[in-house]
């Protein structure tokens, strides 16, 4: 019995601790460049898809590949909103119009992501085994990669939480976040940010990938799946709250694991019966206003 | 003999009382004015009768009948029709149809497009709109955008029509026009409850005043009343 | 004085479209069969197409739905296509997308657009997961066999739906409900307090649009012998509809329908030869549409004209 708790509980803390960092990524995004990037799942992704050929191709180290794929992946979505989203913040009439166009624009992002991935790496499913080695923990048995990704995805949450709430860069993607127009006047400069923090979330979404690949196989079609679950923990955390996306990811990778340990082929559907009662009982999410 | 009453209304938002136990009430025929400083809760009040908000707690009733918590297209079927501080008007359809949207859907009982056409035809004219009826309401000036608001808002055939800051932002002349307009709305029986910020336009027209200060209800009053109250003078002045 | 607000102003485009309806009605007589499938496919796209624009166009609230509403029409087709006629799966997966929009309205529509546009994203992957559950745990099959029909037959039911469509487009947008639905899209918020009742009016357009996404979907998976989820559920079809009105342009009847025909010739050509470049090619094409021609064609026609007109006042002068 115990056994079977300390399963489901470590499991879940794993799931919630991976959900926490992509949804605090998306949340980055939409909250401060007010950018729904429906693409997000794409560059979790292609944090999967490097490790893999950087493990099984040239034998680096994934955890090496954290420190390579974080600072690329930032780099792209830096570049990416400094071209495209600055370009249509200026074209679009209102930030409604903006709000929709960017999330179609992002739309676009998803399928030329994914299909330069797919001339890269082809359709097969892809897997490597790294620290696959049984842990056991008062009777239940984890594999070493597992807890050490949990233990990665808690640090890197954690200091990220940190970085927003504490330093002065944070303070300033809060303030760009409430109130972009007021923070520009109060000498935060606006576009670097705006950039900075799409840049940002793209990172901790490649990061994400990366800790995905040392437990699950990986595809190029896999991106989807984890755009969904993300939308639905900043949701449910509150649009644009990155605490509340914090604590929402741990909240639905706990209930993850649960249905999981049911059926867990279900655990999507699971996951879109949270979305609904919280759009019916409570739109603004745990955190939101 | 009222035609809308509020008792206890509250609402917060966060931590602050927007509006504060609020009791009000409006008689069939009258103008009453609803003044006080930036922040009191005038247009919040508002939205809690014409159904944007909802007041947690009190209850508001219109010609009897209980509307909190009602959705606003109700509402303004039942005969309460409002405009909004910052113009609300449909930018890129012609003035006529932001018009006869309100025949078609606001009437109490359901017209036939024909009726619903004459009609807006008719309230467009009493504005003084008809000239530009085809032009997208967008490319009107701000007065005339205001305008076309109101005429909106008349074709829902209201008994009530609550009017927020028609007057700002207009010169002197407009205001002058807008005053005489509100005459003519009351001349059709339609009682109204405005807020305003243009002393001059309030004092004259208002048969009643009601100050809020704070989200609380201070004073209420004619206008003489009201003008000499030291409580009213002491909250414009005082801060 | 009320002023028409569709695009047929002009009094011979009744005719043209009679003519066209009736060139298309005789196309199977002697047009090849390839050409008789790719017209199909063309028709497919166009009722996709104009289907999400019907209510996306005026309300604002974009829809990311219609690969969802397409694979509930195909799976109606074949839970039923082998007992019943063609036309009653057909309607049936009308009315089934158009229950599953009535739900996913009711449920997102009274709240802001965003929400509305996220729940209807992951929607069609919700629903695959669903099917895959249902067929893995509950019937242990996986798949299902389509009854087979005539490339005539779904030529003729998708020019019926098509036609079906462009009906209560027009009937729609002349409508009082037309003016509301796009009083929706100026200003939700007074057109609310004007009378008019925003939430039903957005979800039965919603639903109105989605049945004809489903009874099309319903048709073409008869060309198909067997479906599974994954065949039947694929975000392509969502994307395609959004990136033919965007390309086409929205501001008249002919932009939808420009766009779709494109791209579906577009697709039928290189799809199966390079599905990769293929996917990446018109996911570019929308980002640059997005940012570099936000009225599509229709805005580049319609600046055109004025442009022309303007030379020609100039020279008057």
């Amino acid at each position: 019995m115990l056994v079977t708790i300390l399963n489901v509980v470590i499991f879940g803390l794993l799931l919630g601790g991976l959900y926490a960092l992509i949804a605090m990524g998306l949340s980055l995004q939409y909250g401060v460049a007010r950018v729904l990037n429906i693409s997000h799942g794409e560059f979790i992704m292609l944090g999967c898809m490097t490790t893999w050929t950087l493990f099984t191709v040239f034998g680096v180290n994934p955890f090496l590949s954290l420190v390579v794929c974080g600072p690329l992946a930032f780099l792209l979505g830096f570049i990416i909103h400094r071209t495209l989203f600055k370009r249509l913040m200026s074209s679009s009439a209102s930030p409604g119009i903006f709000e929709g166009n960017s999330m179609l624009a992002s739309f676009g992002l998803l399928f030329i992501i994914q299909n330069l991935a797919s001339l890269a790496w082809g359709p097969e499913i892809r897997a490597y085994s790294y620290l696959r080695v049984p842990v056991n923990l008062a009777g239940a048995v984890f594999g070493a990669n597992r807890l050490v990704t949990l233990g990665f995805a808690l640090i890197i949450g954690l200091a990220f939480y940190l970085f927003v709430a504490r330093t002065r860069l944070g303070k300033a993607i809060r303030a760009a976040a409430q109130d972009p127009a007021t923070a520009g006047l109060m000498g935060v400069n606006i576009n670097t940010v705006l950039a900075l923090c799409f840049g940002l979330g793209a990172a901790l979404a490649a990061i994400a990938g990366v800790l995905i690949s040392l437990s699950y196989s990986v595809n190029v079609a896999m991106g989807m799946e984890y755009t969904i679950i993300a939308i639905i923990v900043v949701a449910l955390g509150g649009l644009g709250s990155i605490p509340g996306s914090f604590i929402g990811g741990f909240l639905l990778g706990i209930i993850g694991s649960i249905v999981t340990f049911i059926d867990p082929v279900l655990s999507l559907a699971a996951y879109y019966l949270i979305f609904i009662i919280v759009l019916l009982v409570r739109p603004t999410g745990i955190m939101g206003k | 003999m009222p035609i809308l009453e509020g008792k206890g209304v509250t609402r917060h938002f966060g931590g602050l009382a927007a509006v504060s136990r609020v009791d009000f009430q409006v008689d069939q025929g009258e103008i009453v004015g609803l003044i006080g400083p930036n922040g009191a809760g005038k247009t919040t009040l508002f939205n809690l009768i014409s159904g944007a908000l909802v007041p947690k707690p009190g209850t508001i009733t219109f010609k009897d009948k209980k509307i909190n918590g009602l959705k606003p297209h109700r509402i303004c079927r039942m005969g309460l029709a409002r405009t909004f501080q910052a113009v609300k008007v449909f930018p890129n359809m012609p003035v006529f149809e932001n018009v006869l949207l309100g025949s078609l859907f606001g009437s109490p009982t359901r017209m036939s497009s024909a009726d619903a056409a004459a009609q807006a035809a008719e309230t467009l004219e009493f504005v003084g709109l008809s000239a530009v009826g085809a032009s997208p309401a967008k490319d009107l000036t701000l007065a005339n955008q205001k305008r076309v608001e109101v005429a909106s808002a008349l074709a829902t055939k209201p008994q009530l029509l609550l009017l927020d800051e028609l007057m700002a932002g207009l010169n002197a002349t407009e205001v002058a026009e807008s005053m005489e307009l509100v005459g003519r709305i009351h001349d059709r029986g339609i009682t109204v409850f405005m807020i305003e910020h243009v002393m001059k336009a309030i004092m004259n027209v208002c048969d009643r005043i009601m100050v809020l200060h704070h989200g609380e209800r201070i004073a209420e009053g004619t206008p003489q009343e009201i003008a000499a109250s030291k409580t009213v003078i002491e909250v414009y002045l005082g801060e | 004085m009320k002023t028409a607000r569709v695009g047929l102003r002009k009094w011979w485009v009744p005719g043209l479209l009679l003519l066209i309806l009736v060139l298309l009605a005789g196309l199977p007589r002697f047009a090849s069969l390839y050409n008789i499938v790719l017209v199909s496919s063309i028709l497919m796209y166009i009722i996709l197409t104009q289907s999400w624009v019907l209510f996306s166009g005026p309300t604002g609230y974009i829809s990311l739905a219609p690969a969802a509403f397409f694979g509930v029409g195909i799976y109606t087709a074949a839970l039923l296509g082998l007992k019943l006629p063609l036309p009653v799966f057909v309607v049936a997966g009308g009315l089934a997308s158009f229950c599953v929009a009535l739900v996913v309205g009711a449920l997102t529509l009274r709240l802001r657009g965003i929400y509305f546009a996220i729940f209807t994203f992951g929607l069609v992957q919700l629903i695959k997961n669903l099917l895959v559950w249902y067929e893995f745990s509950l019937t242990g099959t996986r798949g299902r066999f389509v009854v087979l029909v005539a490339n005539n037959t779904i030529y003729y039911a998708m020019l019926a739906v098509l036609v079906l469509l462009l009906i209560t487009t027009y009937l729609i947008r002349r409508s009082r409900y037309g003016l509301a639905l796009q009083s929706i899209g100026e200003n939700e918020e007074a057109a609310a307090h004007t009378g008019v009742n925003v939430t039903m009016v957005k979800v039965l357009t919603f639903a109105i649009s989605a049945s004809f996404m489903g009874a099309a979907g319903a048709i073409m998976a008869t060309r198909w012998t067997y479906v599974d989820p994954y065949m039947a559920f694929n975000p392509l079809r969502s994307f395609m509809p959004v990136l033919m009105a965007i390309f086409g342009g929205m501001g008249q009847l002919y932009g939808p329908v420009l766009g779709a025909t494109v791209f579906a010739y577009l697709e039928e050509t290189l799809l199966t030869k390079f599905p990769y470049h293929y996917m990446l090619l018109v996911g570019t094409i929308l980002v640059i549409t997005i940012v570099y021609l936000p009225g599509g064609l229709v805005g580049l026609l319609q600046k055109g004209r004025r442009a022309i007109s303007r030379r020609g006042q100039n020279a008057n002068t």
